[in-house]
């Protein structure tokens, strides 16, 4: 495969630039909380700075080709190398990274979450932040796996240490949960590995072999990393971490979550999973399908039914997801960009809503439903921003979250060959459905928190009255979220801002099905 | 090869590293003669690497260098929280663990 | 691909066609200026609305001139290629897509009503929602709605037109919510929004199928997407697509048709969706936007003509859903109180037809009443509007707040009364060229039972709208229009409209009306109104089909003559008989209509009060009116909550009991396994096997226990002791 090298020390240094920052704030004193903030902004800026230099030296002419790679011996005993690269599909979850972890540093830096601590939060979100870049460079599986696995301690803790009343159960469940998956997707990895030869962890190195391995070995492997990603998607039926994690998480752990963390399980099977064992995606595809659309339904069913508001954002996550996925069981180069730029557009939507749960949380204490009403009355801004990010969340042409969805439906109508058009066919009726039933949950979630008068026990601390206990979105949050709303609109209307990127990748991606 | 004389000085050593653990009261004395012990140890494994001819020996002797290092570091730690609590590091004074 | 045979011209075209794309733009970048910066203007940025749509009207003015000559650039049997300018959009599977516009007669058309109607509401709404808390709020959606209607129109592909499609929804819904703080409007504008959606299904569904079954030979015959309209026209009728794929897609855009045009059975949101203000039910619920469903029709006619097979033999889902909506509605319309909502079924009827003539092959006619349609039928809400604004008090209600308004509003009774002539089809009024047409047409191709049907429409239409007219302008002042000012809500009916009137912005202008009681509204209120009334009464002859073929103008500039891309369609012969019987049914409806409302309302005949409590029959027929036919009751109380309820509930528990069970009981099981292995293998045997030599051993260790000294230096012994004993022993092995 033809890969081009040059420059290839801004990977490595935009990865590894917020453990430099999680090394000064070390140094830092705990009291000393104005100095700490700033060296997390500071150190979150540098990285986006970083970020912006590298798009803006990827060839976008090659954007299907690997850029910037470097390969420097690590563990040579079992022959896993520091193998990094940037394509494509990397570039923009990779650089999405970066700007969503400035954004919550930024939000945080209003907003630290009881009990306090800054110091703790901004270097686990830093150390968090290096791993979730990592996973999307690395191209070797030893190193997706450590970095993959360097993201859920961060995790862990923010949710274990900073979140709402249920959090032990809520973090243990997600480490207990995602652990599983992981564990089975290392011994896919192992058995790859030792059954293309024990010769190589590399990743282009396994798609030029893997493809010859047997189809009954290749369904074995896959179903060891389908375990391991569709845990981390999360798809149906490895759900339920899902909601007791993003409800019981602060704001800024269910934003990263929902914004980047998901995506690292549908990246694991673009990146990984489909182009190493081609046949087994095939045999797998149906059922990737079918699970992909009875999460759509069943998310959206479980949002009707839930009276907390964050909890009905994140499940709207699995059916998010669900569209997603089913884009990628297509296996066309359609379906895929499409779940590529879904699972963007899911970032950018989702984190959003995720930041207004959050602020909703801080003003009023509480996020259920029938309490709230009148949030438009109250705080116009933040209304209209929910209500924004409503019709961006399902799907409103014009803003990026219909580039995810209609795409990926429409892929449904032709699978790649030899797959069965007649279920798929199935399936693209029941999305359709599934956008029905988003309309469904987003617009009557808006209406009933929005619309209306305010509660007896809020009304009185309202805008424009002379208490103001309510206050309107504030500077920190509007610096954080404005980046996020105009994406969210400027991808809309040009959606080839991303596809362009992302198209020739997938199409490198899916090379091995050609023929 | 003359390895018969780093043995002998091992032996010579260990056993006074020996005597020292046993004989010694003192808290600090006891941890030299551990010392000792260890380096003696360090000594057979480097004459037997030289006879050899490969590097298996030094690495070990290497890594328990640094393993002594860190094992002094936190024995001398201990014995300095002994003595902040006890006034005394005599290890006859010691003897809690008694069953 | 085109005969050759024919003589060709050379199609002239001019920078209006070519610059049609800035028409939706313009609207687009106001609504920008007015969210970003509309409180802050001196008229709080409807100014911004208003000259957008000013512009937008010239462009489209301009574009309408420049298609005229267009089509007198070509020969009498040539085809008038649309006005195509494209431009990549995006690209995915290796492919590009295109955004763009397509200038044909159509859109030109419907772009000029679109933007001369949104003109003249925004005109009425500087006047109408003066002093309104969301002033600003209200002219920014009402310009991007008219952005959104405006690239549907002009869309060249079906991706743009769903982006149109889509952009209407959402302001619908921001636009009838717009008083939100009273539940039953929000509710409303929920309910308007999920049904329409809900029939959008079909339309991502169709759109996908289409492009998918006609890629392929549009991107080899025509070298555009499977998502090009006119690629897509000219695949539907080559004779290549598969009969069911194409039949399905047709299917499933009806049904996007059927909810966004309000047709049965998704026809329940449309009156509730009067809940929004005046002059958005003005220019959304009656003359534009519904009217999407069947632009989505006659926009893709030549999937439906070959999917349906129109003018095939006996009816297709088409007439028929537009034949039962015609009736049903009208009939619902029989029934009400409030104005507006006897103006909203109207509209369903009325868009039942433009649906009939679709489906039955009238495709001219259909179109033709759009375009009438439009303007009378926006005359009467703004009507209603101004009444409820200068006469009854912000209230809607016919039986309790109006009466007898033709002296004090002279301007609004007149220009009602000319739009009312229309909508029933009276001679000359603009209403009767074309659904005269329709129904005349859908009889010469062969429908017969489906003219018939369109008769009754006709009686019923006229008769309801005669009742409505008298219990407005007729009879004696009651309620708000008598002088009474209610002060609370004592109908739970009214509320919803005039609800209002009970927020501080909108009081203080509410009571300097209430103390001058009835009045005709300001200019600004009545210059809409006239201009409209005047082309209700002369823009039917536009198109006039009786005074011969030199009358018909917009049947040569619209209509697309037959070609590849276009079916061959006929027109009815125009006979004065046809037509006479329909005006003798028109009037019959009137007359009766105007007999039965002085006995019921004004005399108070003895014999017709409370006959429907009376009879049962009658009785029964007026419950299953005022229901709705019980359809709302489906649709809320059962499929709904339903669904968000006991299914999502269910869903839920299944999550929560089921999967996380699963999940508890593996940890349960994991957590008791391991305490089973803990007690039994651990303690029980393993520790037993210890404890038990342990226990024998006790007695020694008893004995040894001294040796437990705590001394270190002992302990040191003991360990070297054992290691020389050990070395010893290894050195007997190997020796």
């Amino acid at each position: 495969m033809e890969m081009l090298r040059d420059h290839n020390w801004m990977l490595s240094v935009g990865t590894f630039l917020p453990l430099l920052g999680v090394l000064l704030l070390l140094v830092v004193p705990k009291a000393n909380e104005q100095l700490i903030k700033k060296v997390a902004l500071f150190t979150s800026i540098a990285t986006v700075a970083v970020g912006v230099w590298t798009l803006f030296r990827f060839d976008f002419g090659n954007a299907g080709t690997m850029q910037f790679v470097d390969e420097k011996t690590w563990i040579p005993l079992i022959k896993s190398s520091y193998y990094i690269g940037l394509d494509g599909i990397s570039l923009p979850l990779y650089f999405l990274s970066m700007v969503i972890t400035l954004l919550v540093v930024i939000y945080s830096l209003d907003h630290i979450p009881s009990p306090g601590n800054p110091k703790a939060f901004f270097s686990l979100m830093l150390v968090l932040q290096t791993g979730m870049a990592g996973t999307f460079i690395a191209q070797d599986l030893i190193l997706f796996f450590v970095f993959f696995e360097l993201v859920l301690l961060p995790m862990y803790f923010m949710i274990g240490v900073w979140g709402g009343e249920n959090r032990q159960y809520a973090s243990l469940k997600f480490f207990l949960y995602t652990m599983f998956g992981s564990a089975l997707m290392l011994v896919a990895f192992l058995a790859l590995f030792f059954k293309t030869g024990a010769e190589s962890f590399a990743i282009p190195y396994l798609v030029e072999h893997g493809g010859a391995l047997a189809k009954n070995v290749q369904i074995w492997i896959f179903a060891g990393m389908f375990v391991g990603f569709a845990v981390k998607v999360p798809m149906f039926p490895f759900h339920t971490w899902l909601p007791d994690a993003h409800t019981q998480a602060p704001t800024q752990g269910s934003v990263i979550l929902a914004a980047i963390l998901l995506k690292l399980g549908t990246y694991g099977f673009v990146r990984i999973a489909i182009p190493v064992l081609p046949e087994a995606a095939k045999a797998w595809a149906p059922y990737i399908g079918g699970l992909a659309v009875i999460g759509i339904i069943y998310g959206a069913l479980g949002c009707l039914a839930q009276t907390d508001m964050k909890r009905l954002i994140a499940f709207s996550s699995v059916a998010h997801m669900g569209f997603v996925m089913l884009g990628i069981s297509t296996l066309t180069s359609f379906g895929m960009t499409a779940a590529m730029f879904g699972m963007v557009a899911h970032g950018l939507i989702t984190g959003m809503l995720f930041f207004v749960a959050g602020s909703v949380k801080e003003r009023y204490h509480t996020l259920e439903i029938a309490r709230l009403g009148g949030i438009l009355k109250q705080m116009p801004h933040l209304g209209w921003i929910l209500g924004f990010s409503s019709m961006a969340s399902l799907g409103l042409p014009g803003l990026a979250g219909f580039w995810g969805e209609f795409p990926a439906i429409l892929s449904a109508y032709k699978p790649a060959a030899g797959l069965n058009e007649g279920v798929f066919h199935v399936y693209m009726v029941i999305a359709a459905l599934g956008t029905v039933l988003a309309a469904a949950y987003l617009l009557w979630l808006f209406q009933r928190v929005a619309f209306g008068e305010p509660k007896p026990e809020f009304a009185g601390h309202g805008h424009g009255h002379d208490d103001h206990a309510f206050h309107d979105v504030n500077k920190f949050e509007w610096f954080a979220w404005t980046p996020l709303l105009i994406a969210i609109l400027v991808f809309g209307v040009v959606p080839n801002l991303m596809f362009k990127v992302l198209d020739p990748a997938v199409q490198v991606v899916l090379s091995g099905f050609k023929g | 090869m003359l390895v018969n004389q780093f043995l002998f000085l091992a032996a010579l050593l260990f056993c006074i590293g020996v005597y020292g653990v046993i004989a010694r009261k003192n808290a600090v004395l006891v941890l030299m003669s551990i010392e000792l012990i260890l380096n003696a140890v360090n000594l057979n494994f480097v004459a037997f690497a030289l006879r050899n001819g490969n590097a298996d020996g030094h690495t070990f002797a290497l890594y328990i260098i640094a393993i002594a290092a860190a094992e002094v570091g936190v024995g001398l730690g201990l014995v300095l929280l002994i003595f902040r609590n006890r006034r005394t590091i005599s290890l006859d004074d010691l003897s809690e663990m008694k069953g | 691909m085109i005969a050759s045979s024919e003589v060709m011209n050379e199609l002239s075209s001019g920078w209006f066609l070519e610059h049609a794309w800035l028409i939706p733009i313009i609207p687009a970048i106001g609504f920008a200026i007015i969210i970003l910066f509309g409180k802050k203007l001196p008229m709080k940025g409807s100014e911004i609305g208003l000259i957008s749509m000013l512009s937008s009207l010239a462009l489209a003015g301009g574009a309408a001139m420049q298609w005229i000559s267009r089509v007198n650039s070509g020969t009498e049997e040539q085809f008038i290629a649309p006005v195509v300018r494209t431009w990549n959009w995006w690209q995915i599977g290796g492919m590009k897509f295109t955004i763009g516009q397509s200038i044909d007669g159509l859109s030109v058309i419907v772009l000029v009503v679109v933007a001369f109607i949104s003109t003249l509401v925004q005109l009425y709404s500087t006047e109408y929602l003066k002093g309104d808390r969301r002033y600003t709020h209200f002219f920014a959606a009402l310009t991007l709605f008219s952005a959104g209607m405006l690239a549907m129109v002009v869309a060249e592909d079906t991706i743009l037109f769903l982006l149109g499609w889509e952009i209407m929804g959402l302001c619908s819904f921001m636009l009838i919510g717009h008083w939100w703080e009273d539940g039953a409007n929000s509710r409303a504008a929920l309910k308007a929004f999920f049904t329409v959606r809900t029939g959008d299904m079909g339309l991502l569904i169709g759109i996908s199928m289409l492009y998918f079954a006609s890629n392929e030979w549009t991107t080899k015959e025509l070298g555009v997407s499977g998502f090009s309209i006119r690629g897509i026209s000219a695949w539907a009728l080559s004779g290549e697509p598969n009969s069911r794929v194409i039949l399905i897609a047709a299917i499933a855009l009806f049904i996007a048709a059927i909810g966004k045009s309000g047709q049965f059975p998704l026809h329940t949101w449309l009156p509730d969706a009067m809940a929004g203000p005046t002059p958005v039910s003005s220019l959304l619920h009656s003359s534009t936007m519904v009217v999407a469903g069947v632009f989505l029709v006659s926009r893709l006619y030549p999937v439906f003509f070959t999917g349906f097979h129109i003018l095939g033999s006996g009816g297709n889902f088409i007439t028929i859903i537009g034949g039962i909506t015609i009736v049903i509605a009208a009939a619902l319309a029989f029934v009400q109180n409030d104005i507006k909502k006897v103006l909203a079924y109207s509209t369903v009827s009325q868009l039942g037809y433009m649906m009939l003539g679709l489906g039955a092959g009238a495709w001219m006619p259909a179109v033709f009443h759009i375009f009438t349609h439009a303007f009378f039928k926006a005359c009467l809400f703004l009507g209603a509007g101004s009444i409820s604004h200068s006469a009854s008090h912000h209230s809607f209600d016919m039986k309790k707040d109006m009466g007898g308004l033709r002296k004090v509003m002279p301007i609004t009774f007149t220009t009602w009364v000319i739009s009312t002539l229309a909508l029933c089809g009276v001679f000359p009024f603009s209403g009767f060229f074309s659904k005269d047409e329709i129904i005349d047409n859908v009889g010469h191709n062969g429908y017969q039972l489906f003219m018939i049907i369109g008769l009754i429409g006709a009686f019923m239409t006229a008769a309801y709208m005669t009742r409505a007219t008298y219990l407005t302008f007729f009879g004696e002042a009651r309620g708000a229009s008598a002088g009474i000012h209610h002060d609370e809500h004592h109908d739970a009916h009214a509320s919803a409209h005039d609800a209002h009137d009970s927020h501080d912005a909108h009081d203080a202008h509410a009571t300097d009306h209430a103390d001058q009681g009835p009045h005709e509204s300001g200019w600004r209120i009545t210059l809409p109104l006239v201009l409209l009334a005047i082309l209700a009464l002369g823009s039917g002859f536009l198109n006039a089909v009786p005074f011969g073929e030199k009358w018909e103008r917009i049947t040569k500039w619209v209509e697309p003559r037959h070609s590849e891309f276009a079916p061959e369609l006929h027109h009815a012969p125009f006979t004065w008989s046809k037509a006479g019987l329909s005006l003798a049914i028109v009037f019959i409806g009137i007359a009766l209509s105007w007999g039965i409302s002085t006995m019921l309302y004004t005399r108070k005949d003895k014999r017709l009060v409370g006959l429907s409590e009376r009879n049962r029959v009658l009785r029964a027929g007026y419950n299953l009116l005022i229901n709705k036919y019980f359809l709302d009751v489906l649709y809320e109380k059962v499929i709904v909550k339903a669904i968000a309820g006991p299914i999502a509930a269910a869903a839920y528990w299944f999550n929560q009991n089921i999967l996380d069970g699963i999940l508890h009981a593996v940890a349960r099981f994991s957590r008791v396994f391991s305490g089973w292995v803990y007690r039994n293998i651990d303690q029980r045997v393993v520790d037993g096997t210890v404890n038990n030599s342990g226990k024998a051993t006790k007695g020694a260790g008893g004995v040894l226990a001294p040796v437990q000294s705590g001394k270190v230096s002992q302990y040191g012994a003991l360990l070297f002791s054992a290691a020389a004993v050990a070395a010893l022993v290894l050195v007997i092995i190997n020796s």
